[in-house]
């Protein structure tokens, strides 16, 4: 193998190699995958100079370590957290450089979920339906980093990062998600449909990848029976029959036969991406638009 | 047939029958194929066909619901054929869930022509309509927590087939040795929406015997 390459030290609890996903595959069942708080991954990228379509580390609540085999350049972006080379502290949301052989170490977060390190010339393992996300539903793409696994690294281009340091949103202290209603509103009763833009919400430790869980109030329906299944949306509102409404993420179905009540705005969504188990979340109605 | 907004920038078009979403499904792929439709997701599914990704979704919902949608194409494309050893374990429940000897669920299964309605659940897992409705099965009481690949289903009306192992609740009436998914083919999925399939008897497996 090159020289241009990642030893993974510490895998962290959770930790996948990201990109943009693969949109444009789900009439074969193939979930859109890709970096859930995607600015913070374009971000990364920009920082170390990288096109936004290069693929990045995404971490989960405790970061990761590495050890490169050749000098790169890293940033880190996303859930706020403790970076060391080699031991001492060094900038975080910033190009720094890592020396061939060093130990770039990602600490836990201190806010937030998830955490973006970007390398250099992006991580270059072997993309599948032309991207090199890892996707936790189906099992395409990369396994989760494992501790003593090698990732190959893509030759930088001649790009010059274009800033310095960059200020990023802090992980939200309370989840405000806007929501146009439907398609499938007329599934529940409208006390339900009314709880579910007043009553507060928590998010649940059960999320993940698939979807932002939430607790609190049950929404009853007002049909009974089964829905058909139905393509299903980024930031879809699916409530299953335990009536808690579960916000899907980029490794969600492509197809799910539970009624949608509402979805949430994309641009809602990174944040999402950082809000840890107990954070509050208000579900507030938008106009279309 | 329903245009149903959903979010910013989807619609999903709600038809009355499973042969209508098809049909419904052939002529947007149609206006994609020629330019006038610009999307980035044509999901069908049971009796819907979602459109993820489009500009302006309020002037498409009203076009769509003002224009006849033409009945689908002659079905033109070559029948997928799949091996199957009439094996699963379910072949007896299923026997008896239709009222009908197990070799006799194996001749009614392998003399239907299936077409795939719409993909979902794992990639490369089609739902197979084409049986008739007296033969529907519902979904096992306990799912599995590991389907072998290539274990042949039923539930509802569809007839399935597990691209991988995984977990499933479907009702398993034998075993095929084809690949469903194989992303570094091309294309990866053997079945997309729309192909027609055959399911052909194959004789006891050798190191079965």
């Amino acid at each position: 193998m090159t020289d241009r390459a990642l030893s993974v030290v510490r895998a962290g609890a959770l930790t996948t190699v990201q990109d943009q996903g693969r949109p444009g595959h789900a009439h074969l069942g193939v979930p859109r995958s890709g970096a859930l708080d995607g600015p913070a991954a374009a971000l990364a990228n920009r920082l170390v100079g990288n096109r936004p379509e290069a693929a990045v580390l995404e971490t989960t609540l405790n970061g990761c370590a590495v050890r490169p085999r050749s000098t790169v350049t890293v940033a880190v972006a996303g859930a706020p957290c403790r970076v060391t080379v080699d031991g001492r502290p060094v900038a975080w949301g910033a190009p720094v450089r890592v020396p061939a052989g060093a130990l770039l170490d990602v600490g836990a977060a201190v806010a937030g979920v998830r955490g973006y390190v970007a390398v250099s010339g992006g991580v270059a393992v072997e993309p599948v339906l032309g991207s090199r996300s890892t996707d936790l539903l189906s099992g395409l793409g990369p396994p989760p980093l494992t501790d003593g696994a090698v990732l190959p690294l893509g030759s930088p281009e001649a790009l010059h990062a274009r800033v310095d340091v960059a200020p990023q949103p802090a992980p939200p202290a309370e989840l405000v998600l806007r929501v146009t209603p439907g398609p499938r509103d007329d599934w529940f009763t409208p006390e339900a449909v009314r709880a579910f833009t007043s009553c507060g919400y928590r998010v649940s430790s059960a999320s993940n990848r698939i979807g932002l869980r939430t607790e609190g109030p049950c929404l009853e329906r007002f049909r009974s029976g089964e829905l058909p299944s139905e393509g299903m949306v980024l930031g879809a509102v699916q409530v299953p029959p335990d009536g808690r409404p579960v916000v899907f993420l980029a490794d969600h179905p492509t197809t799910g036969g539970y009624p949608v009540i509402a979805v949430v705005r994309s641009a809602d969504l990174p944040a999402a991406a950082q809000a840890v188990p107990g954070t509050p979340v208000r579900f507030v109605a938008a106009r279309r638009g | 047939m329903r245009a149903l907004p959903v979010g910013d920038d989807a619609l999903l078009v709600e038809v009355a029958s499973g042969d209508e979403a098809q049909a419904l499904h052939a002529e947007l792929l149609r206006r994609r194929a020629e330019g006038s439709l610009s999307v980035r997701e044509i999901v069908p599914a049971a009796r819907t066909v979602l459109l993820d990704g489009l500009a302006d979704p309020a002037r498409l919902a009203s076009e769509l619901t003002a224009a006849e949608v033409p009945p689908a194409p002659p079905r033109a494309r070559d029948v997928v054929e799949l091996p199957v050893r009439y094996d699963g374990p379910d072949l007896a429940d299923v026997a008896a869930l239709w009222g009908v000897s197990e070799p006799e669920v194996a001749r009614i299964h392998a003399s239907t022509e299936f077409r795939v309605a719409f993909c979902g659940f794992a990639p490369g897992f089609g739902y197979l309509a084409g049986l008739p409705p007296r033969y529907d099965v519902p979904r096992r009481a306990t799912p599995r927590t590991a389907v072998p690949a290539g274990s042949v289903g039923l539930a509802g009306p569809y007839t399935g087939v597990y691209p991988r192992s995984s977990p499933g609740g479907w009702q398993l009436i034998g075993t095929t040795d084809a690949v469903l998914w194989d992303h570094a083919r091309v294309p990866a999925a053997l079945l997309s929406p729309g192909t027609r399939v055959r399911f052909i008897p194959m004789g006891p497996s050798a190191d079965a015997a």
